[in-house]
């Protein structure tokens, strides 16, 4: 049913960008080697639900490959390492990472080594293998570095958080291409911004950036960003409430 | 009905958090005092974060224990003098135990010195209960004799206060003290504060009975609210939702534990209670043992 929802307005908008293509001037492919655009730029998911999607469409000037490079709202993350200590699971290592996507995904139309080399990914970054996470101070080498590294994806990966893949892309044609962009539930609210880019021969010939707002619905969410940007209210209204919920419950019992 | 806590970002049973809120509610209910040392292992074991549940927990223990509080202050049973004393040690308390929990956290180690304290608490606690409840069957004497003022050094210290409603004339380092480390240990386990100051203050200070549950009351409402407040600031651990949740869970079974209390006799009751706490104790431990599913555990910093 969501993807029924999020399919009816872009296949209008598809039909719009088809016939904008085929206009007989040319000049509006001619200009611009790559357009792209959101279903919905601004994405409302309900706390706790199925999450939601926007379609990406656009259309090139000619034949060559597209990747897309979706990125949430970049946080601190830390990653703790547990070890058998006297029989107790505890944890006996951790390492800070700044600037963490809280959400990643990276798709390409075909396999990524056969359209970009290696430098070209990792300069933009195309990818889970090329995504730079910078570890805060730490005392441990660079290998056992890589292993937490490689542990902050595994976990955002099984969140649904992290995702690269082959051909979540589709080509209508050679010009024309859509892509469905899935959201968990538990992506955080904030600005993410989705980069499209037209690869050639092994370059990168063009590049677009969409933003797309995405907040949370539900008293809770709301809850939880009032108590995020003002703690010191938050915890009074906390304390008055919890109050005054104690006198209202408990008070007739006591014989008051 | 599943509740989604915005603070712990996760997504819980509404109908269990309100049965953990009952089964604290019962606790206190029957036994008058406590229930709220029970709160937080439970949470834990459902598998709430603990610093949510700590913090959480501070914040339903305002609700639970303004409406005794008042009702002991109108019937004149809070020693106000000793109170405020104690107070201002609890402020203290509460600041010291929330950056101690603070720099816990930040070390990673504030879930494993928040069950390890529980598991212990609760095993004291539930081994002295079954103790108590056996030599109570075996001896079926009276009860033991109360020995005021055992505890000569108390007497030697400096600084003395006359407490007129206590009548009590000892120095006001003892009170601020006990308020320090009642404090603490309320502002790094959520609850627990009350079950340090009430022996205390009957058995350290000497105080008349009478005065120490409305004393003690008076005292959890105001360090519980300076946790609340101290742990939203520092860590933003507090979930407001969770903890109305328990108080409406709690407001329904304590008047039912008030009667349970009042019909059953009070040493099964207080083995039930004994098992109860060993067996939360022994669940807190086995479950650090359990090996986990993967060794890494990540988690977003403010």
């Amino acid at each position: 049913m969501r993807a029924g929802i999020a399919g009816a307005r872009p296949l209008a908008a598809l039909l719009f960008i088809f016939i904008a293509s085929l206009w007989p001037s040319h000049g509006y492919a001619d200009d611009q080697p790559l357009l792209a655009d959101l279903s919905n730029h601004d994405l409302a998911i309900s706390a706790g639900g199925n999450g939601a999607s926007v379609v990406l469409f656009g259309v090139t000037d000619g034949p060559g490959d597209v990747v897309i490079v979706v990125r949430g709202p970049e946080r601190d993350m830390v990653v703790r390492r547990r070890n058998r200590l006297a029989g107790l699971w505890v944890n006996t290592g951790q390492v800070a990472f700044t600037g963490v996507p809280s959400y990643y995904a990276a798709y390409s139309s075909q396999k990524l080594d056969d359209i970009v080399p290696g430098p070209v990914q990792a300069l933009h970054q195309i990818g889970l293998a090329n995504l730079r996470l910078d570890p805060k101070l730490t005392s441990l080498s660079d290998d056992q570095v890589a292993d937490y590294r490689e542990a902050l994806i595994d976990a955002q990966r099984q969140r649904g958080l992290y995702d690269d893949a082959v051909g979540r892309i589709a080509f209508l044609g050679n010009k024309l291409f859509r892509a469905q962009i899935d959201f968990p539930a538990a992506v955080p609210a904030g600005t993410y911004f989705i980069e499209v880019l037209l690869i050639r021969d092994g370059n990168v010939v063009t590049g677009q950036t969409t933003p797309l707002t995405i907040s949370q619905l539900g008293l809770g969410a709301k809850l939880g960003k009032f108590a995020a940007e003002q703690p010191l209210l938050y915890g009074l209204i906390a304390v008055l409430a919890a109050a005054v919920a104690g006198l209202l419950a408990f008070m007739p019992f006591r014989g008051a | 009905m599943h509740i989604y806590l915005p603070v712990a970002a996760v997504t819980m049973d509404g109908f269990v958090l309100l049965a953990i809120g009952a089964a604290a509610g019962l606790l206190s209910g029957v036994f008058g005092i406590g229930g709220g040392f029970l709160l937080a292992p439970l949470l834990i074991l459902y598998g709430v974060p603990p610093a949510v549940a700590v913090a959480s927990t501070a914040n339903q223990l305002v609700g639970v224990s303004l409406p005794g509080a008042v009702t002991h202050w109108r019937r004149g049973q809070v020693d106000l003098s000793m109170a405020l004393v104690m107070l201002t040690g609890g402020l203290a308390g509460s600041a010291f135990g929330v950056s101690l929990f603070t720099g816990l956290r930040s070390l990673g180690q504030d879930a494993l010195v928040v069950e390890l304290s529980y598991a212990a608490i609760l095993g004291l606690l539930g081994a002295a209960l079954l103790i108590e409840s056996l030599r109570a069957v075996l001896i079926r004497g009276g009860p033991a004799p109360r020995l005021l003022h055992r505890y000569k050094w108390v007497h030697g210290l400096p600084l003395k206060l006359r407490f007129h409603r206590s009548k009590l004339y000892i120095s006001l380092l003892v009170p601020l003290g006990l308020g320090f480390v009642a404090g603490s240990v309320s502002a790094v386990l959520g609850a627990g504060g009350g079950l340090i100051m009430v022996p205390a203050m009957i058995y350290l200070l000497g105080m008349p009975i009478s005065v120490v549950p409305g004393t003690a009351l008076f005292q959890i409402v105001f360090v519980s609210a300076a946790v609340t407040v101290l742990q939203e600031v520092e860590n933003g651990t507090v979930d407001l939702a969770l903890a109305m949740i328990l108080l409406v869970g709690g407001t329904i079974a304590a008047p039912l534990g008030k009667i349970i209390g009042s019909k059953l006799r009070a040493t099964p009751l207080r083995v039930a209670l004994a098992i109860l706490a060993l067996a939360v104790a022994v669940k807190l431990v086995a479950g650090m043992t359990v090996s986990p599913d993967g060794l890494y555990t990540i988690e977003a910093l403010r």
